[in-house]
């Protein structure tokens, strides 16, 4: 198990980076924190041609407040999410979330551009972006763009990045005193992928819900928004029946493939039991 | 919720050990301490000596091309582009192999009805599973011989595979191998009493259907091997993470036609080895005729990967078990089928039947059972062979009859614990041998009973259970009482013919100082042997425990046949027990020639010579071995110094030593979701005089989580062409910390009769019993619901499939037997 | 700037200046075993799973088997070899050996490291907490009761020792 040979480059800003992607073309992987790439390297599941090393591009870092928006550097570690106060108070999600991203050391080098470009289907920061209606900025040496996070997951693995385009930045809106969220997984062992997990933005206003945010992920191909969910509870006031309606109507949201952790009727099961307990975290919140 | 809270694992901090004072030892001696290993330090320093940390002069690496396919024939191999890659320093394929090297094939003497296959180190024909080596690439570095291996081309045939050993079985299944003609290794049938009649006659027939999934090892370190072959000498110098240098050394003599006493194997530190590296490996093997082959030394480290592709992997069973008892709860009968599955070659040189012989025949050995019957049927199926894994067949015998007894319990309304209580072999009727042929020495399973109930505080908990489920929180309380088959003797392997010593050798000395070495010949992964060696001599011959230096796992060394079956200390240490007591003796005799005394008045305590009568000082050991060394013409003519001495063991009263016990597991299963929770585990065991309690301890923990690991993680998954789903720690689920409970541990003493220092195995008692009291909790907690589980490992899914919230079996994996009720008659 | 198959890197390993030419496609486990005989570190599974590779980088763990060597450039390295000399974890191993929270010790230097990082700012901390933390590293011989053991007496003594200081 040891790497195939590949060549490496380590850019030091990003136009550079983005040049050279552009003369490498599809045969080039950028090396953020190398979390899931390093094993698919040592397995030789993936044999790029050459590895653009972004760790030591400044301005893919850090995390700050622009106006009524968080912005996070595409490079930010998922250990520095995790004691961000900014993000603890902000976007308390991704707070929730990030602990659950498998382990310390893990957690020390990977990255959130790194997951979201990735999109594995049961990673949980993809989710929080969706459920929070983030804003991703995608840079090309043609320019920037910027994408809904709802937009950018298009399938198992499959987002709306262009290979000449490097994932830089986040855009989360900050917190509003109606947000309320919630979040829950099923993972077989602590820190592992999740089989199924649920995040989840509300804003309430005066008990009653203004917008449901419910985002299912691990048992669907990518982050699924769950829009009959969302309808039924639009207006509807915070209650166990609400709850009980929420659940039922997952259901017509939800296609979940089949895995060794469990087949889609189990997978059904578990996101309804999940969505249940996360509408009970809002409503108690 | 509950009322109050019951004393749950409250005894956890207390010591294990209520140290009872080891009879053959005086009181202060090390014997009966919880000592720390004195290599535990430098290994906790980062300086371990693995195999693969260690790096030869002109030393080459290997990287084999193993098979894609679980099934296939070898039409032809083109090496031509790998040899031409730089740094690629020879390709060697099966038939390469085989100019220097014969063939590996099981025979076992006594059960001439297992037939078996050839197998080729390197595959030369055809290849039986997923992983089988059919080429290897010889680098200077892994990297590049990894590289070169991807350039060798092997034009394939691929034949049909068969995975599921029920099919394999069946009329018209894919061969494994066309040669044998059939798929079927071996079966059996082992029956006493009158078994038809008793279930005629019985008030509750109980039946369950088992499913074990396949488990494997996972010892963190992967196997590993350095082979140092010199030409000039003929001589073969091996470092191998292995739990048998010995048996290596022969092996290799063997297969590859060298002297025997020009072979020697190294086995350094090993980081864990739990059965998987007791085996002979075609890679292995292959490692060392490469090194013949090119005459320098040769490494292999097996990857993740290739530990999954190729180590032994275990325990692969359908059972359908049946009991009857009486209106009383007495056990009438049990009547059990096995299939196993082995894999693609019975594995080399024990033999893949251990598994399956060991589950058919301890069957309800614990038990005073009139009348026994067991079928066995062992397939072979295009899947990893199968071999050792911690306690070979035994957790699959114990979680049958575990799992069967508690259905009858609830089939007649008696409290599990009662039951068991009410068939235990009694304190009268030792020595005792069971219907399957197990023959036990003296068993304490009433007292271990008593003592765990009481550590668990069991009719509290109960209560508590019973109000909770009031609450809809459902919670399983499971026992096991377990025996443990320890330090098997010559019974074992001689009958098959198999060179596989039971029998440990201790080498001891004096240096001229005083300080003492001692060569002994089981061999120590880290469960601590070495340590509990230095302890009894140290003890013996009255000097500290730092005065000790004890080596092993060298085949130049003190023969022996290294660690397997609960054997290290039951059996290395009665032989260094008796090497220190012939070293003190003549030691003493050099003594006593020195003061002009009698050996009889004289003792050693605490480096001194000292008269037995009153304690008083004559002369310091260590100027008695000076004497010994360098003065000879201070002693008397007829007094030659002999300061070593050698003994040896295996046990000859007994076939092997039982040991025994009782676990109990708690658990809470979320019913929405199918999640287990572990609570509380407890063990109450019986492993004899221990000779070091923090040791011991440790060996039950460790032992009792990787069987909870088997139970609710891991297996074995393979799709019906035979490719492994589960070949990473991705996939393969091990136990981790957060998941796994506290576990309360408690002993009871049986000294082990016949043997000098009382002391039997227990490196497998936790692992045993662990699965099986994870049986019986899960399905205790699903009683109310009506329902049970029958498949391991109790996955969320399994649990929700069981309680009829999803309708479809689990998707994956082919085999799923259904889970049908018993009948009440 | 070029890509290129090998590059010199200079980086500090337990204190020590190291300047090495090492090809890009090899892992830091790698290096610091093959080319600086620092076998301390192990490779369990070098696909992230089993943290027997656990190493601190710049004084964080980091999965030593997930990192390119040339990514090291210009990094402090520190080893199980290097805190066990500096006397940093002194505390931490006694107590591993005092309750025999090791048994093969394949695990051992990465247990110590994730363990390290734990201890480093002590807070009370709950056993399952501890075994939250400890959940990345595999051992399959003590299962884990003396490692959290250990690791809790640590905790608790570093807390005392700190509230001393005040």
């Amino acid at each position: 198990m040891k790497a195939p040979n590949f060549a490496y480059l380590r850019a030091t800003d990003l136009p550079g980076a983005l040049a050279a992607l552009d003369s490498y073309g599809t045969g080039a992987r950028i090396l953020a924190g190398g979390q899931s790439l390093m094993p698919a390297l040592n397995f030789r599941l993936d044999v790029p041609e050459v590895l653009i090393d972004i760790n030591g591009v400044a301005a893919l870092t850090g995390i700050e407040i622009q106006g009524d928006v968080i912005r996070i550097g595409a490079l930010t570690r998922h250990a520095e999410l995790e004691a961000s106060a900014v993000i603890a108070a902000e976007a308390p999600l991704l707070a929730a979330a990030v602990r659950h991203v498998a382990h310390p050391a893990i957690r020390n080098r990977g990255t959130i551009g790194g997951s979201l470009s990735l999109a594995d289907p049961a990673a949980e920061l993809p989710a929080c972006m969706v459920a929070l209606e983030a804003e991703l900025v995608l840079a090309s040496s043609a320019g920037s763009r910027t994408i809904g996070a709802a937009a950018f997951f298009r399938g198992l693995f499959e987002t709306d990045r262009r290979p000449n385009e490097i994932l830089v930045e986040v855009r989360v809106k900050r917190q509003t005193p109606n947000r309320r969220h919630g979040f829950a997984e099923l993972s077989r062992r602590h820190g592992d992928f999740a089989v199924v997990g649920i995040a989840c933005q509300a804003d309430v206003a005066d008990a009653k819900v203004a917008a449901l945010r419910l985002v299912v992920f691990g048992s669907e191909s990518f982050p699924r928004v769950a829009s009959h969910a969302a309808a039924a509870a639009q207006g509807r006031v915070l209650s166990r029946a609400l709850r009980d309606d929420i659940v039922a109507a997952l259901l017509e949201d939800l296609d979940p493939s089949d895995n060794l952790q469990g087949g889609a009727a189990t997978k059904r099961q578990w996101a309804q039991i999940l969505a249940g307990r996360v509408v009970a975290q809002i409503t108690a919140a | 919720m509950p009322s109050r809270a019951c004393l749950r694992g409250g005894s956890r901090r207390e010591p294990a050990i209520a140290s009872a004072r080891h009879p053959a030892f005086p009181a202060g001696s090390p014997v009966g301490e919880g000592v720390a290993r004195p290599s535990a330090l430098r290994l906790a320093s980062g300086r371990g000596r693995y195999t693969d940390d260690q790096t030869l002069p002109r030393m080459v690496h290997l990287a084999f091309v193993r098979s894609p396919m679980a099934h296939a024939r070898i039409r032809g191999i083109d090496i031509a582009a790998a040899l031409a890659f730089p740094g690629v320093v020879r390709v060697v394929t099966g038939a390469d192999i085989a100019t220097v090297c014969k063939p590996m094939q099981v025979t076992l003497a006594h059960l001439p009805q297992h037939v078996s296959a050839e197998q080729w180190p390197i595959a030369i024909a055809e290849i039986a599973f997923q992983g089988e080596p059919v080429a290897a690439v010889v680098a200077r570095s892994r990297r590049e011989a990894e590289d070169a291996a991807e350039l060798v081309a092997v034009d394939w045939e691929e034949l049909p595979a068969v995975v599921d050993p029920i099919a394999a079985l069946a009329a018209g299944s894919p061969m494994v191998h066309s040669s044998l003609g059939s798929n079927l290794a071996f079966s059996a049938r082992f029956e006493n009493g009158e078994v038809d009649r008793a279930f005629a006659a019985a008030a509750a027939v109980v039946e369950h259907r088992f499913d074990f999934g396949r488990v494997a090892c996972v010892a963190l370190e992967s196997r590993a091997i350095i082979a140092d072959y010199d030409p000039t000498e003929r001589s073969l110098l091996v470092r191998q993470s292995h739990q048998s240098p010995h048996l290596m050394q022969t092996m290799f003599a063997r297969h590859l036609g060298l002297a025997e006493h020009r072979v020697r194997v190294i086995a350094g530190d090993v980081g864990g080895a739990f059965g998987s590296k007791l085996h002979v490996y075609g890679d292995e093997i292959a490692t060392a005729a490469i090194a013949v082959l090119l005459g320098r030394p040769v490494k292999f480290t097996a990857d993740r990967l290739e530990a999954f592709q190729s180590d032994a992997q275990a325990r692969e069973f359908l059972a359908t078990g049946r009991l009857a008892a009486d209106r009383d709860g007495r056990i009438l009968a049990i009547d059990v089928d096995l299939v196993s599955g082995i894999g693609g070659y019975s594995i080399y040189p024990r033999s893949s039947l251990g598994d399956g012989l060991q589950a058919a025949t301890f069957l309800g050995a614990a038990y005073d059972i009139a009348a026994f019957r067991s079928q066995l049927r062992v397939a072979y199926q295009n899947k990893v062979p199968s071999g050792a894994l911690r306690g070979v067949g035994q957790p699959i015998s114990c979680s049958i009859v575990e799992q069967l007894i508690d259905l009858a319990a609830g089939a007649l309304d008696i409290d599990p614990a009662e039951m068991r209580r009410r068939n235990y072999l009694r304190q009268g009727q030792f020595p005792a041998t069971s219907k399957g042929g197990l023959k036990m020495t003296e068993l304490s399973l009433v007292p271990c009973l008593d003592r765990i109930l009481e550590l668990m505080d069991y009719r509290c908990l109960r209560q508590q259970q019973s109000e909770l489920r009031e609450a809809g929180i459902h919670r399983g309380i499971g026992f096991a009482t377990f025996l443990e088959q320890t330090a098997p003797g010559a019974g074992l392997y001689g009958p098959g013919g198999l060179p596989i010593t039971s029998q440990d050798s201790c080498i001891i000395r004096f240096e001229p100082s005083g300080t003492v070495r001692c060569e002994i010949g089981c061999s120590d992964q880290g469960q601590g042997t070495l340590t509990g060696i230095a302890q009894i001599v140290a003890a013996t011959l009255g000097i500290p425990l730092d005065d000790v230096a004890v080596s092993a796992g060298d085949s130049a060394g003190a023969q022996g046949g290294g660690a397997w079956a609960s054997r290290g200390l039951a059996i290395s240490g009665e032989a260094a027990h008796a090497a220190a007591r012939q070293l003190r003796r003549n030691l003493l005799t050099v003594a006593a020639a020195v003061l002009q005394g009698n050996l009889e008045d004289l003792d050693i305590r605490d480096r001194l010579i000292v008269d037995v009568a009153d304690g008083r000082e004559r002369l310091s050991l260590a100027r008695v071995c000076e004497i010994a060394y360098y003065c000879q013409d201070l002693l008397p003519p007829e007094v030659t110094p002999e300061l070593s001495a050698t003994s040896h063991f295996t046990p000859r009263t007994d076939p092997y030593f039982i040991a025994n016990g009782i676990q109990a597991c708690h658990l809470e299963i979320d019913a929405e979701t199918g999640w287990i929770k572990l609570l509380d585990h407890w063990i109450v065991d019986d492993c004899g005089h221990v000779i070091n309690p923090l040791l011991v301890d440790d060996q039950l923990r460790g032992g009792i989580v990787q069987g909870l690991g088997a139970a609710l993680f891991e297996r074995c998954v393979y799709d019906e062409q035979g490719q492994q789903l589960t070949a990473t720690m991705a996939d393969y689920l091990v136990p981790m910390a957060a998941e796994m409970p506290d576990i309360t541990i408690a002993h009871v003493l049986t000294p082990q009769p016949g043997t000098a220092l009382g002391i039997k195995g227990v490196g497998e008692a936790g692992t045993i019993g662990a699965t099986a009291a994870v049986w019986c909790a899960v399905n205790d907690a699903l009683r109310p619901f009506g329902v049970r589980v029958g498949r391991q490992p109790f996955s969320p899914e399994v649990i929700l499939t069981a309680l009829g919230v999803i309708p479809t079996p689990p998707v994956v994996d082919p085999v799923n037997p259904n889970d049908e009720e018993g009948d009440m008659q | 700037m070029d890509a290129v198959t090998r590059a010199t890197i200079t980086l500090s390993v337990n204190g020590e200046p190291i300047a090495a030419t090492v090809p890009v496609r090899q892992h830091l486990v790698d290096f610091l075993r093959e080319d600086l005989g620092l076998t301390g570190s192990h490779l369990g599974c070098e696909h992230g799973v089993c943290g027997a590779c656990t190493v601190r980088v710049d004084g964080i763990a980091v999965r030593g088997c997930l990192m390119l060597t040339v990514q090291a450039d210009g990094r402090r390295i520190e080893t199980i070899e290097g805190l066990s000399e500096s006397g940093a974890i002194a505390d931490l191993q006694a107590e591993f050996v005092a309750r025999n929270a090791l048994q093969c010790g394949f695990c051992t230097s990465g247990m110590l490291i994730t363990a390290a990082a734990l201890l480093e700012r002590p807070r009370a901390m709950s056993r399952g907490e501890i075994r939250e933390h400890l959940s990345g590293n595999y051992c399959r011989c003590t299962g884990y009761q003396a490692i959290v053991d250990a690791v809790a007496s640590v905790l608790a003594g570093r807390i005392a020792a700190g509230a001393g200081d005040r």
